[in-house]
């Protein structure tokens, strides 16, 4: 075979080959021509390739020139006597395998639009096959799907060796219909199962993936009457699994505690814990399942903890968990660094959710109330603009609480009867405290501050202040605002003269700096 | 009309009977004719104004001035004729008849005398007596001469009007009451009275004749003499003639000498020379006072003030909004026997007075008003009017003519142009700087300003204001410069200081400007990479410049407090990484405890930030009671960069000051100057934070603030490694944070008032002439005012109008009706006529028939 340089040569080659295959079965060992051409390592060329199995294999299934059934080794068949359209027939399936196996891996490492492009074309595969199937039905109505290639499919996408997050972007379309999401979500129970058999280290990628894959799973809310298959069958049959919505949340909940009963890595499970409470828990069929890995999670301490908290939060309300270190798991998450990490706003929109209901317990909510207040002292301005608000909502909400501020015939102590380091807030005795942080907060630099701290020397007005608005404030934000509050005119200046940058009297920093 | 008449009448005296009325005596009315508007309900303070009517009456008097003006008018629809009275003052009832009849007289002896007749030729022949017309003696000889009658018209109008307007009767019972005792009983006639008085009369008016014809002649006599002597005068002073014959004495040497010395320059009064201490105590004073308002803004009084001021409500106020306009009324008070009209309530007064305080001490550096000794901005005056005599010198300088005595200094900048134009941009201002010494540097920033005084052009204050956003950011250029010029930005700052005292606002802006340049470029680095570098020395020298051009103990100010959120977003953002963070920390911390050091407020940040420093300091720790926060980790490779453990070092280290400079860039070090440096750090983390044990000491919540650093402080003795220096610092820190009282008092919220009862007051309501429609304001008022006044005038018009069209067909009836009522009768006369005589001639007939 005469080889034409370039591309577009190449494409005309592999166009007159696939023409020839399916014009004559006698011209059909030029599908190793074309297979060989599939193993190459130009990108062009295998692209090209990639095209040209498309349309011969596409075709050969729609004719149904492949052979059906269980598909006998090439040698016995070959030896055989049987009919010679059988032989050809097991010979094509058996090339149309090996360009199957040589797609799968070109799904795993390759250039993006060759992955790309191997995709789409076993996903065309999948749907033809889908359609006249390689198998025989064992009976009428039988429900068939080829498992086979789509496992390898979802296989080659859970790669552990490279990142496919854009390759499972452009997957999530074939996720829209039913039947394609429900093996794909078997197939990944599957592919997870397998990629942690027996192996003590996983990769972050394979993680990663899964992650992407498994996010990227969402059933709808209800039953649809008119479920879209990819595959199209001439009649939907109501015996078949894949039809029914709690078959599709039975698969879900084994993927997702299929996957989460491992050790995750932690970036993994703060990902994880972030889209569970909308996009996990509701659409698993017994959501209590997922009690371990909350509880594993929140145990973990810091951030992860607090996400997990939502999802708990959720399990105990809506489906009527028994935790009972809730809240002092709660009480336990309140360090300094509650005010300085990332989910800050969303720890607080919980905290209040959590803290919403008047029928805590008067000591719990002082111990809250104490220990916010305490952290309060080491808190940069924008959360304390939040925390102070909050704060003063707590009081509000328990007037029990409010001894905490107003103590009038109280004897004089000579320390803070709260223990900070008490773990069980039953035991911090902070409902014989008072606030003397918010006091001190009176004298922060920040004008705000002090006003919101200052506003439980009066009587708390009834109404609460909604802190929702706060929650999202940013230091950045803040200091925009001040910039654009007007001002007294004119601007108040320094009335004592300029000596020099370190010249003033009593100047710490000339104490302490020199210029040269 | 006549009703609103009748109504006033009434309103005027219900009880008293109609007879208080002059004129119209008019009888108690008849009970018949009273028509009483009965009230269903008795509405206090109601003026009721048609309560009592009397329709009859009005009726009848509307009608009577109908007939009066409209049927007269009527009844001369036709008439094109009118017919004039033009005797004179017939209807004039002022002035009596005899007096009329004599005036008649008058005019029409005027009116034949003027007639002039083509007939009578005599006519222009005139009888004089003394020069005078005969005629006109005739005529006026009641008012001869003004002047000589002025002396006695006062008795002679008193007598005359007696004997001609007392009608006879008075002038005789007078005169008999009189002349009784002198001529006993010979009572004279009143023709002999009036002959004898016109006899007297006349004499008398003779006689003032001839004394006037005498001092005519005197007059002109004199007039004569003059004459001669004028000719003897001529030749002298032609001035001298038109002051007359006054001469004034020529002035002498010591006149000349008082006139001069009025009209010298006299030295104005001035307040006397201040001695030292008067000078030392007003400028105590003036501090006091600026002191006090500084005081006043750092606990954020004002807007409380502004808020809270509760109003003075009084006790029956129903809270429904009704506010009654200003309290305008004034105290009453008594001065020096007059009534003292206050200008102003006293405590509007005291808040004008204090906003002229306040505006002084803003307004300190503006030159056009702060001239007097005593004004706030003295010591920025004495410069100013200083640099205008300077730029009086220099703008004579260049002048050729001059001779100049000018110094060696002088001669040595004699290169520097004396002018410079502000520059329009910031690379104009640094081409303008470069390549110059830093004292040149600062003469030309200096020339420039004196030249482009706002008091010289109208645009040079915009100039100005550009100018120093220009220097500001010439200051973030020295200062990122590699040295950085410190010394240079330590001179130009009290350049900018006074350009901040002369324009405030423009200053404000431009520091803003640049504290959100940096946060902006800071708010980036975060966004991309979750955290940011400290920035370079100039965002740190635009700070610490900040806190000088303006208060920082301020309870809230347009840039200190953003300065101050920007202090603590380096403290809280930025992971100490190397040697230079930390000395750019600690100049942060230093820059942020000077903000405070006059409010004494509270930094959680800055705390947060020590503990961090004294953390990495710190060997061998076990991580218990203190949690480190964000920009800090508690394992890390910058965990222990702090760290000094070469023996060497320790001994070798003397405590100095930190070098500014490290914060721009950190030379490449030996180890042991890394160590001094480390431990220099060390020290000035130890001062800081004995300098927060000493502001915060007096917070509530002292010990729990200062518990990590306390934990931290005791790790760190315990280890041993330090300097003895700092192990002494460390624990005069520890027991001074012990020292602290350790009391808990409990809180107790601030009692609220309680709020007062509503009473029920009548709400007052001004009852306009126009309805009760309240609520708008004084214009509104008066328009709706005026145009229901107008509705009311075009109503009542219009009722007129159709009150007098049926008087008129009322009228043209009757008319009609009696014009029938004639034809009728005359018909009817007609007929008897003409009956009798067909009665007669058939009589006649009869008559003859029967012959």
């Amino acid at each position: 075979m005469e080889r034409e340089a370039g591309p577009v040569g190449a494409r005309r080659a592999l166009g007159r080959l696939v023409e020839a295959v399916l014009a004559n079965r006698g011209k059909a060992n030029a599908v190793f021509d074309i297979l060989a051409v599939l193993q190459s390592e130009d990108r062009e060329e295998i692209q090209e390739a990639v095209r040209a199995c498309s349309r011969l294999f596409g075709a050969l299934l729609a004719r149904g020139e492949l052979f059906v059934g269980q598909l006998p080794s090439e040698e016995m068949v070959m030896a055989g006597s049987r009919g010679a359209t059988r032989k050809y027939r097991v010979w094509m399936r058996h090339r149309y395998h090996s360009c199957c196996n040589r797609l799968g891996e070109l799904l795993a490492r390759s250039s993006f639009q060759v992955k790309e492009l191997a995709l789409s074309t076993l996903m065309k595969f999948v749907q033809l096959e889908g359609e006249h199937p390689l198998e025989k039905p064992k009976w009428e109505g039988n429900y068939l799907f080829p498992h086979q290639l789509f496992k390898s499919v979802v296989g080659g996408l859970l790669s552990a060796d490279e990142d496919h997050s854009l390759l499972l972007c452009q997957f999530r379309e074939y996720l829209e219909h039913d039947d394609i999401r429900y093996h794909t979500m078997q197939a990944a129970t599957d592919a997870v199962a397998r990629a942690t058999d027996g192996r003590p280290e996983v990769p972050l990628t394979f993680w990663n993936n899964a992650f992407t894959l498994l996010s990227s799973v969402s059933l709808p809310r209800q039953e649809r009457a008119p479920s879209s298959f990819y595959v199209k069958h001439a009649e939907l049959s109501d015996k078949w699994k894949v039809v029914h919505l709690r078959e599709h949340r039975k698969a879900f909940q084994q993927m997702w505690l299929g996957f989460l009963k491992h050790q995750l890595p932690l970036r993994i499970c703060k990902k994880v814990l972030v889209i569970t409470h909308d996009s996990v828990l509701p659409h698993l069929a017994q959501p209590r399942l997922m009690i371990d890995f909350l509880a594993r999670a929140c145990d973990l301490g810091g951030a992860v903890s607090l996400l997990a908290l939502n999802g708990l939060f959720i399990l105990i309300h809506k489906h009527n968990l028994e935790y009972p270190d809730f809240y002092r798991k709660l009480y336990g998450l309140l360090d300094p660094s509650v005010f300085h990490v990332k989910y800050r706003a969303r720890f607080f929109h919980l905290a209040d959710l959590f803290l919403s209901s008047s029928h805590l317990p008067a000591y719990l909510v002082a111990a809250f109330t104490k220990r916010l207040a305490r952290l309060a002292l080491t808190a940069p301005p924008e959360a304390l603009l939040t925390v102070l608000p909050f704060i003063c909502n707590l009081l509000r909400r328990h007037p029990a609480c409010r001894v905490l501020v107003h103590r009038p015939r109280g004897p004089e102590l000579d320390a803070d009867p709260y223990d900070p380091r008490e773990e069980d807030p039953a035991q911090s005795r902070a409902l014989e405290s008072s606030l003397w942080e918010l006091q001190a907060l009176q004298r922060h630099y920040h004008p705000e501050v002090s006003k919101a701290a200052s506003a439980v020397n009066q009587a708390l007005s009834e109404a609460e202040v909604s802190i929702a608005p706060l929650l999202e404030l940013t230091a950045f934000q803040i200091f925009e605002r001040e910039l654009e509050k007007k001002g007294p005119e004119p601007v108040p200046l320094e009335f004592i003269p300029a000596r020099g940058l370190l010249g003033r009297r009593a100047d710490l920093c000339a104490q302490h700096f020199t210029l040269s | 009309m006549g009703k609103a008449r009748s109504a006033g009448a009434r309103g005027r005296a219900p009880g008293a009977p109609a007879g208080a009325r002059g004129g119209r005596a008019r009888p108690s009315a008849n009970p018949f004719e009273v028509k009483v508007n009965r009230q269903k309900f008795q509405v206090l303070g109601r003026k009721t104004r048609h309560d009592v009517g009397l329709p009859g009456v009005s009726r009848a008097r509307a009608l009577q001035k109908r007939t009066q003006t409209l049927l007269k008018e009527y009844k001369e629809r036709d008439k094109s004729n009118v017919f004039r009275d033009k005797r004179f003052g017939e209807y004039n009832s002022n002035i009596s008849p005899e007096e009329k009849m004599m005036k008649r007289f008058a005019l029409e002896q005027q009116r034949q005398h003027e007639k002039k007749s083509i007939y009578n030729l005599n006519e222009d022949e005139e009888l004089t007596h003394y020069g005078q017309s005969l005629a006109d003696i005739e005529k006026h000889n009641d008012i001869v001469d003004s002047d000589s009658d002025a002396e006695d018209r006062g008795v002679l109008s008193a007598e005359l009007t007696a004997a001609h307007f007392g009608g006879g009767g008075g002038l005789l019972h007078k005169k008999t009451s009189q002349q009784q005792g002198e001529e006993g009983e010979q009572p004279k006639s009143r023709r002999e009275l009036i002959e004898e008085l016109i006899a007297k009369s006349k004499q008398e008016k003779r006689e003032r004749q001839s004394q006037r014809e005498d001092t005519l002649e005197l007059t002109e006599k004199l007039d004569q003499d003059w004459k001669e002597i004028q000719t003897l005068l001529a030749h002298k002073t032609p001035k001298s003639e038109s002051r007359g014959g006054k001469e004034k004495p020529k002035p002498d040497a010591y006149d000349m000498m008082v006139r001069e010395l009025g009209f010298e320059m006299k030295a104005q009064p001035s307040n006397r020379m201040k001695t030292e201490e008067e000078l030392a105590q007003e400028e105590q004073e003036r501090l006091e006072g600026l002191e006090a308002e500084r005081l006043r803004r750092m606990l954020g009084k004002e807007e409380d003030e502004h808020i809270k001021r509760p109003k003075h409500t009084s006790a029956d106020d129903l809270s429904d909004g009704f506010v009654l306009d200003k309290d305008d009324r004034r105290l009453l008070s008594y001065k020096d026997g007059k009534m003292n009209v206050e200008e102003e309530p006293s405590g509007e007064a005291s808040s004008s007075e204090s906003k002229e305080e306040e505006g002084k001490g803003s307004s300190a550096g503006d030159p056009e008003e702060s001239d007097g000794p005593d004004s706030p901005s003295g010591l920025e005056s004495d410069v100013e009017s200083k640099d205008e005599s300077e730029r009086t010198q220099e703008e004579r300088r260049p002048n050729p003519g001059e001779r100049s005595t000018a110094d060696d200094r002088e001669a040595a900048r004699a290169e520097l142009p004396y002018t410079f134009a502000a520059p329009e941009s910031y690379e104009e201002l640094k081409s303008l700087l470069s390549g110059r010494s830093m004292e040149e540097q600062l003469l030309v920033v200096e020339r420039i300003q004196k030249c482009n005084h706002p008091s010289l052009a109208v645009g040079n204050k915009a100039k100005l204001e550009k100018l120093f956003g220009f220097l500001l950011e010439y200051v973030g250029d020295l200062a990122t410069s590699d040295p950085p010029d410190l010394g240079g930005i330590d001179k130009l700052v009290v350049q900018l200081y006074n350009l901040c005292q002369m324009f405030p606002e423009a200053a404000s802006s431009a520091v803003k400007f640049v504290l959100r340049d940096a946060m902006h470029d800071m708010e980036g680095m975060v966004e991309t990479t979750g955290r940011a570098a400290f920035p370079g020395l100039d965002v740190l020298i635009y700070l610490k410049i900040a806190g000088i051009l303006f208060p920082t103990s301020d309870f809230w100010h347009p840039v200190v407090t953003p300065a101050l959120l920007c202090l603590s977003q380096l403290l809280t953002k930025c992971p100490v990484q190397s040697l230079q963070d930390v000395v750019k920390g600690l100049f942060v911390c230093c820059v942020f405890l000077d903000y405070v050091s006059l409010s004494q407020r509270f930094i959680p940040e800055l705390i947060n930030f020590l503990v961090g420093i004294l953390y990495m300091a710190t060997p061998n720790k076990q991580s218990q009671g203190y949690t480190l926060v964000h920009p800090f980790r508690a394992l890390g490779k910058n965990s222990e960069l702090l760290l000094v453990s070469d023996e060497e070092a320790t001994a070798t280290w003397h405590r100095r000051s930190l070098p500014l400079q490290w914060a721009g860039g950190l030379k490449a070090q030996t180890e042991t100057e890394a160590n001094h440096t480390r431990l220099s750090c060390l020290a000035v983390c130890l001062a800081l934070v004995q300098r927060c044990v000493t502001a915060c000491g007096t917070l509530p919540s002292f010990h729990d603030i200062m518990r990590p650093l306390r934990t931290l402080l005791t790790e760190h003795l315990a280890a041993r490694s330090c300097p003895p220096e700092l192990q002494e610092l460390s624990r005069s820190i520890l027991t001074e944070m012990e020292k602290q009282p350790k009391y808990y008092r409990p809180l107790v919220c601030e009692k609220s008032k309680p709020v007062p009862l509503k009473l029920f007051t009548p709400r007052l309501v001004k009852v306009l002439e126009f309805g009760k429609k309240q609520g708008c304001t004084k214009e509104e008022q008066e328009r709706k005012r005026l145009i229901h006044k107008h509705r009311r005038e075009f109503k009542g018009a219009v009722r007129e109008i159709r009150k007098d069209n049926q008087f008129l067909a009322r009228m043209q009836l009757s008319e009609i009706m009696e014009r029938d009522a004639e034809r009728k009768r005359k018909v009817k006369q007609l007929f008897n006529s003409l009956a009798t005589q067909e009665g007669e001639w058939k009589a006649l007939k009869r008559k003859k028939f029967k012959k």
